[in-house]
């Protein structure tokens, strides 16, 4: 802990020291840094650029984020816009974790896959594929994977309606 | 039955090659065969299919395809109270479901930013604990059903009988718990807790030998999982492997010591990975060896934490709790160790409203799960049944 009025947690400062890394190697590519304590993150603001920044981040010797933890689908219906949210960390070699943010047009919107960085990603962007509907560019094998192939919409969106029937079943309970 | 053409297979092959015996096959290509294994196969623990493209008995590619059991759970959630979220998580991993409620309630508590009292945290981890062992003792006696064995499933049911009956003693139901509450517990422990616990344990330890010795003692079990589904530890990292998979690989990588949370870092325990004497490391035999450990040490916990959990005369495990859980504006991904491996939950809350704006569960059954094409490659059908055993899979919380 810092002196008072500047309280901010050594987990907090670790994500800060890396984004520091990757705001000098990208600049405007990345947006500033959330210093939140309960999830610190920043947002990748060049859409084009995700890959290579994923990429540096796994593999540049200071960083070393070679674990992805999780990967959600987010929809934000306010800036008309879909993201996904990427925790990752490093697992034997440093203890700093850092979540990034990248975000897509809601209509026809994609973002690059990085299910060739970590292989982590290729299920869980199909699972955001499957309920908001973004498209991973590059994706080996971008399909449903939790509702049916035919399902029609994507259920998480905010303004989705559900199908009345399916295959004629009655779908609403 | 389809055909898929002929394999490219040149005339003489090697199966599998090992110290003892070779296999070789000659002049003997045969025409792929697409296999659909599940949804309602014994050994896919559930409802699970596996579409494997077979050359004889080698499997050329197993795609697994989920989502049977899936009932939006996410969905749900950003319909409900943030209480009212809480048995949804039992139904996930529905082996596990004190695991999953604490990895909730860390989760927002985390959000809420509350303190919780030592007792709640002591009975918090003894109940956790008390469930890993009740699920590691599932996987293993399925894993060795699948594998033929049928006496230690049902010594480990036997034994998984007594921590059901304490857990329902508890907190009132056998499997669906809903005790773990956002700041809380649903009630207080009865008067003989410790005691009865503390019996279990004694009564549970010379078990957990003797299960040990059953099956990792025993030749064929061997066989059929020493050198089989090997996984390296770098690439069980990329794929995100957690809990006993990666510990099966190498990697010593626990939450509750790598990420601590509640009392663990208080608490004296080791995290078994293989040492590669007895098995290969990442192979079939490391996982379930690593997972037989486990109990051991879990019940070490469960020791510590009876010894140190304070007594209240009239406690009230649920005084604080908010009467409105109304999180501040924010995001937040919390975790915990669950048997099966790391469970997160990543929620949005937007300050405003009692349910959450997005709820997302990280599974790891769902992760683990998805290495299986790359592990399947080149096995024998047999074999490809120890290996969806060794992850042990709970469809539940694949399919959420």
């Amino acid at each position: 802990m810092e002196e008072a009025g500047n309280l901010v947690s050594p987990a907090v400062r670790e994500s800060k020291a890396a984004w520091d890394i990757i705001r000098e190697r990208f600049g405007d590519a990345v947006s500033e840094f959330d210093a939140n304590p309960t999830m610190p993150f920043f947002e990748v603001l060049d859409v084009d650029k995700w890959i290579d920044i994923a990429l540096f981040m796994r593999d540049n010797s200071r960083m070393k984020f070679n674990y992805m933890t999780c990967l959600s689908g987010v929809d934000y219906p306010d800036e008309g816009r879909l993201g996904i949210v990427c925790n990752l960390e490093s697992i034997g070699h440093f203890t700093h974790r850092i979540a990034v943010k990248v975000k897509c047009q809601r209509d026809g919107g994609s973002i690059p896959s990085v299910s060739c960085v970590w292989h982590t990603a290729n299920w869980h962007e199909r699972e955001a594929y499957d309920m908001y509907g973004m498209v991973f560019e590059g994706h080996p094998d971008l399909r449903r994977i939790l509702c049916p192939e035919d399902w029609t919409g994507f259920p998480l969106r905010k303004d989705y309606q559900v199908q009345e029937t399916y295959h004629g079943i009655k779908v609403p309970y | 039955m389809q055909e898929l053409g002929k394999a490219e297979t040149n005339s003489t092959r090697i199966i599998r090659q090992d110290d003892k015996r070779v296999i070789i096959e000659k002049d003997l290509d045969t025409e792929y065969m697409v296999l659909s294994m599940g949804p309602q196969h014994p050994s896919t623990h559930g409802v699970l299919r596996l579409e494997c493209i077979t050359d004889g008995e080698v499997v050329v590619e197993a795609e697994p395809y989920l989502g049977y059991l899936h009932r939006c759970f996410e969905k749900h959630c950003e319909n409900v109270d943030y209480p009212g979220i809480v048995p949804y998580t039992d139904r996930m991993d529905y082996l596990a479901g004190i695991n999953s409620e604490l990895a909730f309630c860390i989760t927002v508590e985390k959000l809420l930013d509350i303190e919780i009292p030592r007792r709640v945290e002591f009975i918090r981890v003894i109940t956790a604990e008390l469930n890993r062992i009740a699920s590691h003792l599932v996987a293993i006696g399925t894993y060795a059903i699948d594998l033929g064995a049928f006496t230690p499933f049902l010594f480990c049911f036997r034994d998984r009988e007594h921590i059901l009956s304490l857990l329902e003693w508890i907190s009132g139901a056998r499997m669906l718990y809903n005790y773990i509450w956002i700041g809380g517990l649903a009630y207080d422990v009865p008067a003989d807790f410790k005691k009865r616990v503390a019996e279990f344990v004694t009564y549970f330890r010379p078990k957990a030998v003797e299960l040990f010795k059953l099956l990792t003692e025993n030749e064929i079990f061997v066989k059929r999982t020493y050198d089989i589904g090997i996984m390296p530890a770098d690439v069980a990292i990329n794929y995100g492997w957690s809990g006993p998979m990666l510990r099966g690989s190498g990697v010593r990588w626990d939450l509750r010591r790598n990420d601590p949370y509640s009392i663990y870092p208080e608490l004296d325990f080791n995290v078994p990975v293989p040492d590669g004497k007895f098995s290969v490391v990442g192979d079939c035999l490391s996982r379930h060896l690593v997972r037989a450990l486990e109990m051991e040490e879990s019940l070490r916990i469960i020791e510590q934490s009876l010894d140190k959990m304070p007594d209240v005369a009239g406690f009230d495990s649920r005084a604080l709790i908010p009467k409105k859980i109304r999180p501040k504006a924010g995001e937040v991904y919390g975790r915990a160790e669950n048997p099966r491996g790391e469970l997160g939950y990543y929620i949005v809350s937007d300050g405003k409203s009692t349910k959450p704006l997005r709820c997302k569960a990280r599974s790891s059954c769902f992760v683990n799960l998805s290495a299986m094409k790359d592990l399947s490659k080149g096995q024998l059908i047999p074999d490809l049944v120890a290996i969806i055993g060794s992850i042990d899979i709970v469809l539940g919380e694949v399919d959420r």
